[in-house]
């Protein structure tokens, strides 16, 4: 019988924020194996783990898989999470590409001396309200669906959200101009899987710290 | 959609992001492996060709006194993290494409990516034989042999002096 996934990473969000929610979504348990000090990553690099030499790793299915996306697509299609159809997935790639440059510059905020960060937040807030958002408003009010793609619950919505509470912990009302993601928002944070995942306890990760911040920058050598 | 381009008018969409695109294209033309467990194969070599072809399209826009360190992490990368890993897969299987004994994007991508590594050294495939077996091979694919003449589409690298005018394209006056 397989085991359950075992997710290898720091004890942060990162690049692997967006797999956990993936598979908590999907309802999977998964285990999680902290890479704490440089000795750790050296390790796991050492043993022939990594293939590339990085994380995120993700043993499942009898794999050692790297590589944030190629994971992510591969849970996505096991779960029925990627739509029907080659049409579908395009447009779920599509939707997941604009979140995941979204949260990108979210992701490396914490990194960036205080001068730089300013100058950021204020750009992601800028594109999260002119380029992001507007898209994924106009999508859910063109076809009435309460789905991103194809009237049915796949990735793009479980990033989405990912993706929508980010950008309100850069700024708490940043959607005030988009009711259709407000509703959206409440809607599938109301998902059994999902309302489960955002409950204290869970393997959710909080946004970083100070001290996770050094500690990252330790292990990763920057 | 998100107000950038790549965008391909294809199959009455207009697609952007690359990576939708070429996933795509790739599953159009079953270029995508045969189930998923090929598939997850072939999206994480090619994930880790497009670190490496960022690493090197990045070249020309890096600042003058950081360049020659920038280049020489990006040699290093090729050859102690990336080529190797692509060497060990085609000497393990013995076969002449990467994923499935048959071609797929992963095989398209690295020959594109191991031509682009040889724009920034000349020799950077020395330690890499198997490499160049696979890249004399899958260049002589009629469609890709085609691709590679002269009168292609095929585009050639970034020059420096052409930084500004695609600059201003994307950014505005500086």
């Amino acid at each position: 019988m397989a085991g359950k996934p075992k997710l290898h990473y720091t004890k942060g969000r990162g690049k692997m924020e967006s797999i956990r929610w993936l598979l908590a979504a999907a309802g999977v348990e998964f285990e999680e194996d902290f890479i704490e000090t440089k000795e750790d990553l050296e390790k796991l690099r050492n043993d022939g783990s990594l293939l590339f030499q990085q994380v995120p790793m993700v043993e499942m299915d009898g794999m050692k898989m790297v590589q944030t996306r190629a994971i992510l697509s591969y849970i996505a299609a096991k779960h029925n999470l990627y739509g029907k159809d080659l049409k579908e997935r395009a447009w779920i790639d599509m939707y997941v590409e604009g979140t995941t440059d979204l949260m990108g510059m979210i992701m490396y905020l914490p990194f960036q001396t205080a001068e730089v960060k300013e100058k950021n937040l204020a750009l992601i807030i800028e594109r999260a309200k002119n380029r992001y958002f507007p898209v994924y408003e106009k999508a859910l009010k063109d076809h009435g669906h309460d789905y991103l793609v194809g009237n049915k619950l796949s990735w793009a919505d479980i990033h989405l959200l990912e993706a929508i509470l980010m950008a309100e912990e850069c700024q708490a009302d940043i959607l005030s101009a988009f009711p259709l993601l407000q509703a959206f928002k409440g809607r599938i944070s109301n998902i059994p899987t999902i309302k489960k995942f955002l409950q204290p306890g869970s393997q959710r990760k909080p946004p970083m710290d100070e001290k996770s911040v050094a500690r990252v920058r330790a292990i990763f050598n920057f | 959609m998100f107000q950038q381009v790549p965008m391909v008018e294809m199959d009455g969409m207009k697609l952007v992001q690359c990576r939708a695109i070429c996933n795509y294209i790739s599953a159009k033309h079953n270029l995508y492996g045969k189930d998923l467990k090929e598939r997850v194969l072939i999206d994480m070599y090619v994930e880790a060709i497009l670190d490496l072809n960022e690493l090197i399209m990045r070249a020309p826009v890096q600042p003058a006194d950081k360049k020659e360190k920038y280049m020489a992490d990006t040699v290093d990368k090729a050859t102690n993290r990336y080529f190797p890993v692509f060497e060990k897969a085609l000497k393990d299987h013995g076969k002449d494409f990467l994923v499935g004994n048959q071609l797929s994007r992963a095989d398209v991508q690295l020959l594109e990516i191991i031509l682009m590594a040889e724009e920034v050294k000349a020799d950077i495939l020395a330690k890499f034989p198997v490499l160049q077996s696979f890249k004399a091979r899958t260049s002589k694919i009629p469609t890709i042999k085609k691709f590679l003449q002269p009168g292609s589409p095929r585009k050639p690298p970034l020059e420096v002096k052409d930084v500004p005018k695609v600059l201003k394209i994307f950014y505005g006056d500086q």
